[in-house]
C-alpha cells in the first residue's frame, strides 16, 4: 500500500499526521434513530421494580423534552425485559438479545456517559457526524478525507451505505464536505443498481469501446492543453482516466464471489441480500482492505416510539452477527489493528415510556446519556468508561461529549483535532467546533 | 497554497504513482499569496488597511479584539485608543512613533516561549514580515483607519498608464496600472469565436449556435462586438441566467429541507425573478421587493410573490419540534442570509457570541435579527403540517382557472337562486302532518320522511347533518329564532323530506356538481408562499450562545452602528431596513453587488470572498476599481441626457460595461511568466478559464443536441434519475422522469429536493440550497467525468446530435466530423484533431457493424424520436463520436 497521500502537503496547518497514527481507518457502524442503551448495554435493574411509577422529579430534573411526551401527561418508568449478563474476561454487560457479539466481547470498550445536546434526530445525528447541530458543516469522514487523502487510488476516501427499516431519512447533507473541496464528500455506495452512480456505461457501449472514447477525449484534450497550458485540463485527463478504471475497480469490489463460504457465513444468511446491514459489513471490510479511508454504515429503524422491545429485537437481529463477524473477520485478516470500528447512534432513549405503559410502549429520544462502542486500532480493549444513575437517565461522574468522541478519533489516526482545521467564512473551522477533548481511558 | 500551485503539485504526485484520489480546482484558495506589490522597501508607507489590518485580525484579535468575553489581559487592539492606554503596571502596548517603547512589539520579538505573543498554542506566529510590518507601522505614527469596506466607497481619480492605446474603459485604466506596476503586460484580444462563445455562456448561459457565430464573424462593422453584447443582455435567456445565480442566494428549493422534506410550491417566485432580470428591474427595487415587498403601500400580487424570498428558508414538520426552536432558526437563517448576500458579511459569527473580528456585537446581531420576527409562521403547537401547503400563501390563478371559476360560481349561483325560490315556495307549502298530534315515539322514529318533527327528534344527537343546522338543532324549537328555524326547516326540506327531496334533485345534483368542479379548479391553482406581517412581532432577544432557550437583553430592531446609519423617519420594519440597505450611503450593498456580477464574468470577484468583505476577508486586489463601479452602479454620474448610464442600480449597463472592457476580452491562454509573478491570476493579465456549472452543462450538451427545450419560467420538472436514488433516504418519495420537452428543459428548472439533490447536480458542485451559498466550488473529478459519459440524459443527448448531424449536418463524412466538432467546441477542428476523430469513429463503426444489437441497444437511449431512417449501426457509431465530443474540456470550459 502506498504511503498517505501527499495531498496533505497542499493543506496548510496539516501535516502527513500531527504524530503515529494508531488507526489508518475508521469504520462508523451507525445506529440511526438512536438506540436504547437502557434495553442493550446499560442494565437497570430498577426500571423493572418501578415499572408503571412516575419517574422521581430528582431524577428528571428540568431537562428538555419532545413535545411528544410533554403533551402525554407522564413520565413512568418504563421496564425492559430484556436481562443482562456479564460476557468476556472484562465482565461486559449485554443483554441478552445479543447472541453473536460476546464471542468478541474482549475487543470492545464502552463508553457510558456520552452525550449529546439537540433532541430531535436531524440536529443530533448533524451532531454527530459534524460536531456542530446545524447544517452545513463538513462530516467528520470528509475531514478525514481532506486531512489525510486516499490509500487508494481507484476509490474515493470517505463511503457510505445504507440499510434497515425506514424510520428517519438520511439525508445527503450528513455526509456531505461543506465548504471543504467537494472531493470529499462521502460517497453513497448504492446497494442495487450502479454502486457509484453512472459507473456502468450506457446499454450498447462495451467495456473496450468507452475505452477508446475516454482514450479520444484524452488525445484532444491533450492537444488543446499543449495550445492554452491550463494545468486544470491535466486534472481532468486524470480524472477521465480514474472513472475508467473505477469502471472495473468497484464492481470487482462489490462482487463477493471471491469470499470463502466460511466466511459469508460468519456474516450469516442475510449476507446473500445486498441490502442488508450483513452484506454491507462485509463490504466495510473489502473497502478499508483497498484503503478506504472511512466507511460509514447508515443502519437506521432504531427510533422505537412504539413497541420498544420489538423494535428493538429485531434491529439487534440485523446487526448482531454481521458485528461479531466483522470484527472477528479484520482480527483474522490482522486489519483490526490499523481499523477502528465505531459503533452507536445519535442518542439514546428515555427511561421513561411513551405510550400506555400496559401496551405497546415506547421510548422518547434522550440525549443526556448513551452507550457506544468501540474496537481496534488503537484502542485499550475491555473498558467500560462513565455511569448513568440508577435509570440510566442522568450521568454520574466524568460526561463525554460528542466533541470528545470526535477529538478521540481524531487522535487514532494521528491527528490533533485542535490542529486540523480549514479557512472559511473568516474563520478556522475544525470538526470539534471550539470544544472536544481527547478520552485517555479509552486508549491503548 | 495556491490554486494553480495546488493543481501542479498534485501533477506531480500523479506521474510519481503516489496514491490520490481526487485533483481539484480550489475557487477559494485558504491562503491568501500576497499581492505583488505589497510594500517591501523601508520607505513605502505602511498601509493600516491593506497591511495592518489583516494581521491584527488573523492573529490578535480572537483575544484582542471586540469580543469582550474572551478579551486577555485587558488588551484591547481593535482600537487606538484602547491600545495606546497602559494597562496596570504595564507600559502601553502600544506608543507611536516609538516601536522599541510598545509593549506589544516587546512582546512579539521576545525569546521567551511564555512571553511570545500570539501565544504557541494557537498555531499563529508571526512571520518576520509580519513583525516587520508592526514595527514600522508604530514608528510611522501608528494610525488607525476604519476598516476599508465600512467606509463609503468613493470615485477615484483614473490612474495614468503608459499603454493608452489598450484602454477601452475605465475598468481598463485601473486593470493595467497594476499589470504595468507589476511588470506585466495584457493578453492579447481573443478570437471572435472565443469572444461570442465567452459572451453567450458567461450572460445567457448558453453555448451560442452556428448561426449566431456565423452571424458574428460575418459583422465587419464597428461596432459589432457591442452590438453582440446587447443581443446577449436582451435575450430572454439572460433573465434565466442571472436567476439561476439567483437562486443560490436566495436558497430556492422545492421542498422544505428538514425531516420528511415535503414538497412545496415556489416557481411563481422563481418565475418572477426571471422576469425581473430580462426586464432590467433596478437592483434597489429587485432588493426591496424581495426582502419587504408585502409591506410596500398597496402590494399587488407581484411585490406579495417577490417577499417570498423570505419564505425560501427551509422548514420544520417534525412532530416532536419546538415550533419556537425553528422560528429562531428561520430568522437566523433570514438574518445570515441579509448578512452573506447584501452585506458581504459573517454575521453568523455573531449568532453565539460578539463577532472576534468585525465590529458586530452580538447584541446588533439580534437587532438586526428582529426586523424578521415579525414574520407570519405556518406551524404552531400541535399542530401537523405534514406535506401541506405553508401559509401565509398567494393563490395564482391562471387565466383559464380563473374565467372558469367566474364561469362556475355563476353558474352556481344561479342554481342556489332557484333552489332558495324553490324552498320558499315548499315551506310555504309544508305543514307537519303531526304537529300538535301525539304519536308514540317509536312510530315517529319512522316517519322522519314527512315529519320534520320526528327527524328532528333524531337528527338532534346524530352527526350526519353540517354545523350551522346541528347547533340549531341544539335549541328547542320554540326557543330558536327565525333564522335559525329556516336553516333547520331548509335543510330539512332539502335533505331529508321524501317528496320535496325528490322535486330538487335535478337541482341539487347541479348544485353538487358545480361545488365540486369549483374546489377541483381551487386545489389545482398555483400558490406560493408570501412573506406576511404579523400585528405584533414577536419579541426578539440576545440569544445566549445562540440557544433558544438561554433568552438574553430583550432587543429592539436596529442595524450596527459601524454602518451608515438608519435613514431618518424610515418605518421600523423590514421596509425600513431595505431602505437602508439600499441607501446610497450604504457602504457594503453596492460593493458585494457589483463584485459579484464581477465574478459572474470572470469565475472570481475582485474580492474573492464574495460573501466576506469583513476584516477576515480577501482583501480586494483592485480597491480602485471595486469603489469606482459600486460608486456608478450606486450612483451614476449625471450625463445629461437620457442615455441609459444614468441610471440608478443598473445591472446590464453594469454588465456591459465590464464586457465592453478590453479586460474582459483578454485571451484565456495562460501564460507561464505572469503565473510566476501571479499565480492566481488576480491582476488579470489574461481572462480566466474554468468549468461551467451543473446546469450548464447540462443545458449546453442539450444545446448542442439541439433538444434544449426553450420554455421559460413555469413549475419544476425532474429529468431523469437513477431509480434507487430514494431507496434508504425516504421510500416515500416519488420521482417521476417528465415527459416530451418538459424533459429536455434548462437545469435551472428541475426539481430540487433540497435533502437528496439529484446526483448529478451534487457530483458537479450544486449546493443543496439548504442555505445560502454565494460562491460555488468547481472541481473535477472521476465522479464528474461518470455524470458526463454515462448520465441518460447526456447518452440521449449524444444520440439525438448523431440523428442531428446525419440528418440537417453536411453528406460529406469528413465535413460531419468537423460539423460535429464545431457545433459542440463552436471552432472548425485543426488537421490532427480531425484525424483523432477519424480514427475513434471508425474504431466505433467497426465495433457496431460488427455486433448490430449493441448498436440498436445505443440508439434507443432515452425517450426523445428515433428517426427510423437512419441506418443503426451508423447511428450508433456517431452516438459515441457525440458522447466524445460532449466531454471534451473545451465543451465543459468558459474559455
Amino acid at each position: 500500500m502506498a504511503a498517505v497521500a501527499s495531498l496533505l502537503d497542499a493543506q496548510p496547518g496539516v501535516g502527513r499526521t500531527h504524530f503515529p497514527a494508531k488507526a489508518k481507518n475508521v469504520i462508523f457502524l451507525f445506529m440511526g434513530g438512536g438506540p436504547s442503551h437502557v434495553d442493550l448495554f446499560d442494565p437497570k435493574p430498577i426500571l423493572r421494580h418501578r415499572h408503571g411509577e412516575e419517574m422521581p422529579p430528582s431524577i428528571l430534573g428540568t431537562q428538555r423534552v419532545t413535545l411528544m411526551t410533554r403533551n402525554q401527561g407522564h413520565f413512568k418508568t418504563a421496564s425492559t425485559p430484556f436481562r443482562f449478563r456479564k460476557v468476556g474476561q472484562a465482565g461486559h454487560d449485554m443483554s441478552d438479545l445479543w447472541v453473536h457479539l460476546p464471542q468478541v466481547a474482549d475487543e470492545l470498550t464502552f463508553i457510558r456517559s456520552l452525550h449529546t445536546e439537540p433532541i430531535n434526530h436531524d440536529p443530533a445525528v448533524t451532531l454527530m457526524q459534524t460536531g456542530r447541530p446545524e447544517s452545513g458543516l463538513p462530516a467528520m469522514g470528509s475531514w478525514l478525507s481532506y486531512g489525510l487523502g486516499s490509500e487508494n487510488r481507484d476509490l474515493p476516501a470517505y463511503i457510505v451505505m445504507m440499510s434497515g427499516t425506514f424510520d428517519q431519512p438520511i439525508t445527503t447533507r450528513y455526509f456531505h464536505s461543506g465548504f471543504l473541496p467537494s472531493q470529499h464528500q462521502g460517497v453513497h455506495f448504492q446497494a442495487a443498481g450502479d454502486p457509484v452512480f453512472y459507473l456502468s456505461n450506457p446499454a450498447g457501449i462495451a467495456p473496450a469501446a468507452r475505452g477508446e472514447i475516454v482514450a479520444g477525449i484524452n488525445d484532444l484534450n491533450r492537444l488543446r492543453h499543449a495550445q492554452v497550458h491550463d494545468p486544470e485540463i491535466e486534472t481532468r485527463i486524470n480524472a477521465f482516466e480514474l472513472a475508467f478504471r473505477m469502471q472495473t475497480s468497484v464492481p470487482e469490489l462489490m462482487n463477493i464471489r471471491d469470499e470463502t463460504q466460511a466466511t459469508l457465513d460468519r456474516y450469516g444468511p442475510d449476507v446473500n441480500n445486498p441490502s442488508t446491514f450483513a452484506r454491507q459489513a462485509l463490504l466495510a471490510r473489502r473497502l478499508v482492505e483497498r484503503g478506504v479511508r472511512f466507511v460509514q454504515l447508515f443502519h437506521r429503524g432504531w427510533d422505537a416510539h412504539s413497541s420498544v422491545i420489538a423494535h428493538t429485537r429485531r434491529q439487534v437481529r440485523d446487526v448482531d452477527q454481521p458485528i461479531a463477524a466483522l470484527i472477528r473477520d479484520l482480527k483474522t485478516r490482522g486489519l483490526l489493528d490499523s481499523t477502528l470500528v465505531i459503533w452507536g447512534g445519535e442518542f439514546g432513549r428515555t427511561a421513561y415510556g411513551q405510550g400506555d405503559l400496559s401496551g405497546e410502549f415506547g421510548r422518547d429520544h434522550h440525549p443526556r446519556c448513551f452507550t457506544c462502542f468501540l474496537a481496534g486500532g488503537g484502542i485499550k480493549p475491555g473498558v467500560v468508561l462513565g455511569a448513568t444513575d440508577e435509570f440510566g437517565y442522568n450521568i454520574v461522574g466524568p460526561k463525554i461529549h460528542v466533541n470528545d468522541l470526535h477529538a478521540t478519533i481524531l487522535h487514532l489516526l494521528g491527528i490533533d483535532h485542535l490542529r486540523l482545521t480549514y479557512r472559511h467564512a473568516g474563520r478556522d473551522f475544525r470538526l470539534t467546533d471550539v470544544a472536544g477533548e481527547v478520552v485517555p481511558e479509552v486508549l491503548a | 497554497m495556491t490554486r494553480r500551485s495546488v493543481v501542479w503539485m498534485l501533477v506531480g504526485v500523479c506521474v510519481a504513482g503516489a496514491s490520490i484520489w481526487y485533483a481539484r480546482e480550489l475557487t477559494l484558495s485558504t491562503s491568501v499569496p500576497p499581492l505583488p506589490e505589497k510594500p517591501s522597501a523601508n520607505s513605502v508607507a505602511v498601509d493600516f488597511k491593506r497591511d495592518i489590518l489583516p494581521i491584527l485580525s488573523g492573529k490578535c484579535y480572537s483575544c484582542h479584539g471586540p469580543d469582550q468575553t474572551a478579551r486577555k489581559g485587558g488588551l484591547r487592539l481593535d482600537q487606538r485608543d484602547a491600545a495606546l492606554k497602559p494597562i496596570g503596571w504595564s507600559a502601553p502596548a502600544i506608543v507611536p512613533g516609538k516601536s522599541a517603547d510598545s509593549e506589544v512589539i516587546r512582546r512579539i520579538l521576545s525569546d521567551d516561549d511564555d512571553e511570545r505573543m500570539p501565544p504557541k498554542k494557537t498555531g499563529k506566529p508571526l512571520t518576520d514580515a509580519e513583525k516587520d510590518l508592526l514595527q514600522r507601522w508604530i514608528d510611522q505614527g501608528a494610525e488607525y483607519q476604519l476598516h476599508w469596506a465600512f467606509v463609503k466607497p468613493e470615485r477615484a481619480k483614473l490612474p495614468v498608464v503608459k499603454d493608452k492605446a489598450w484602454v477601452k474603459n475605465e475598468i481598463d485604466a485601473f486593470v493595467l496600472a497594476k499589470l504595468e506596476a507589476a511588470g506585466l503586460a495584457p493578453a492579447p484580444q481573443a478570437d471572435r469565436v472565443t469572444l461570442i462563445r465567452r459572451l453567450s455562456l458567461d450572460l445567457r448561459g448558453l453555448p451560442p449556435t452556428l448561426g449566431e457565430i456565423d452571424a458574428f464573424l460575418a459583422d465587419d462593422s464597428r461596432d459589432a462586438y457591442e452590438k453582440l453584447v446587447n443581443r446577449m443582455l436582451d435575450s430572454p435567456r439572460y433573465g434565466e441566467k442571472m436567476a439561476l445565480l439567483w437562486l443560490d442566494l436566495a436558497r430556492f428549493g422545492d421542498t422544505s429541507g428538514y425531516h420528511q422534506d415535503s414538497t412545496r410550491q415556489m416557481y411563481l417566485w422563481r418565475d418572477w425573478v426571471i422576469n425581473a432580470f430580462n426586464q432590467n428591474m433596478p437592483f434597489d427595487q429587485f432588493t426591496i421587493m424581495q426582502l419587504a415587498g408585502d409591506l410596500l403601500p398597496n402590494a399587488g400580487d407581484q411585490q406579495k410573490i417577490a417577499s417570498g424570498f423570505n419564505r425560501n428558508t427551509r422548514f420544520n414538520e417534525e412532530g416532536g419540534v419546538d415550533p419556537e426552536e425553528y422560528v429562531i432558526r428561520y430568522n437566523i437563517d433570514r438574518t445570515n442570509t441579509l448578512g452573506q448576500v447584501w452585506l458581504g458579511l459573517t454575521l453568523g459569527c455573531a449568532e453565539c457570541h460578539t463577532h472576534k473580528y468585525d465590529p458586530i456585537s452580538h447584541k446588533e446581531y439580534y437587532q438586526l435579527f428582529a426586523y424578521f420576527t415579525g414574520i407570519t409562521e405556518p406551524m404552531v403547537e400541535g399542530e401537523s403540517v405534514h406535506g401541506r401547503p405553508l401559509p401565509p400563501l398567494l393563490m395564482v390563478p391562471t387565466p383559464e382557472q380563473a374565467k372558469a371559476l367566474t364561469n362556475l360560481r355563476k353558474d352556481l349561483a344561479h342554481v342556489e337562486e332557484v333552489i332558495a325560490k324553490e324552498l320558499q315556495r315548499y315551506s310555504a307549502a309544508y305543514k307537519d302532518p303531526y304537529e300538535s298530534k301525539t304519536v308514540p315515539e317509536i312510530v315517529l322514529l319512522n316517519l322522519y320522511l314527512k315529519s320534520q318533527l320526528a327527524w328532528e327528534a333524531q337528527a338532534k344527537d346524530s352527526l350526519k347533518p353540517p354545523t350551522p343546522v346541528r347547533d340549531a338543532l341544539q335549541i328547542e324549537p320554540a326557543k330558536r329564532d327565525a333564522t335559525k328555524n329556516k336553516v333547520v326547516r331548509d335543510y330539512y326540506l332539502r335533505k331529508v323530506h321524501a317528496e320535496f327531496r325528490k322535486e330538487l334533485a335535478p337541482f341539487e345534483e347541479d348544485y353538487e356538481d358545480f361545488t365540486r368542479k369549483i374546489r377541483q379548479i381551487e386545489n389545482a391553482i398555483p400558490y406560493t408562499l408570501i412573506s406576511e406581517e404579523m400585528a405584533i412581532p414577536r419579541h426578539a432577544h440576545v440569544l445566549i450562545r445562540g440557544d433558544f432557550l438561554q433568552k438574553g437583553e430583550r432587543v429592539e430592531r436596529g442595524v450596527p452602528a459601524v454602518l451608515s446609519p438608519l435613514p431618518k423617519d424610515g418605518p421600523k420594519n423590514r421596509l425600513g431596513l431595505v431602505r437602508w440597505l439600499v441607501s446610497p450611503e450604504h457602504p457594503l450593498t453596492g460593493r458585494v453587488t457589483v463584485n459579484r456580477l464581477w465574478a459572474q464574468m470572470f469565475g472570481t470577484g475582485l474580492v474573492r470572498t464574495l460573501g466576506d468583505f469583513g476584516s477576515q476577508g480577501d482583501y480586494p486586489s483592485h480597491p480602485e476599481l471595486l469603489d469606482w463601479l459600486a460608486a456608478e452602479f450606486v450612483l451614476p454620474r449625471p450625463t445629461g441626457n437620457a442615455s441609459p448610464g444614468n441610471s440608478a442600480w443598473d445591472v446590464k449597463v453594469l454588465l456591459r460595461t465590464i464586457a465592453l472592457s478590453a479586460t474582459y476580452q483578454q485571451s484565456s491562454i495562460y501564460l507561464h511568466d505572469s503565473a510566476k509573478i501571479d499565480p492566481l491570476n488576480r491582476l488579470l493579465s489574461h481572462s480566466p478559464r474554468h468549468r461551467l456549472s451543473a446546469e450548464e452543462i447540462r443545458d449546453s450538451a442539450l444545446a448542442i443536441a439541439g433538444v434544449l427545450s426553450n420554455k421559460i419560467g413555469g413549475p419544476s420538472f425532474m429529468p431523469y434519475q437513477p431509480s434507487d436514488f430514494y431507496k434508504f433516504k425516504n421510500e416515500a418519495w416519488v420521482w417521476t422522469s417528465s415527459d416530451g420537452d418538459d424533459q429536455y428543459r434548462r437545469g435551472m428548472y428541475v426539481f430540487w429536493r433540497r435533502t437528496a439533490l439529484h446526483p448529478m447536480f451534487v457530483t458537479l458542485d450544486a449546493p443543496t440550497r439548504e442555505e445560502c451559498v454565494v460562491s460555488r466550488p468547481r472541481t473535477n473529478t472521476p465522479l464528474g467525468a461518470l455524470v458526463t459519459l454515462n448520465d441518460p440524459t447526456f447518452v440521449e443527448a449524444a444520440r439525438v446530435f448523431a440523428q442531428r448531424i446525419l440528418t440537417q449536418g453536411p453528406k460529406e463524412h469528413d465535413a460531419r466530423l468537423a460539423f460535429a466538432f464545431r457545433t459542440a467546441t463552436c471552432r472548425a477542428p485543426s488537421e490532427t484533431e480531425l484525424k483523432i476523430l477519424r480514427h475513434r469513429f471508425e474504431q466505433q463503426r467497426a465495433r457496431f457493424a460488427a455486433d448490430p444489437d449493441a448498436a440498436s441497444r445505443l440508439v434507443n437511449a432515452g425517450q426523445y424520436a428515433r428517426d427510423a431512417s437512419l441506418e443503426v449501426s451508423e447511428l450508433a457509431a456517431w452516438t459515441t463520436l457525440c458522447n466524445l465530443v460532449l466531454n471534451l474540456d473545451e465543451v465543459l470550459t468558459r474559455e
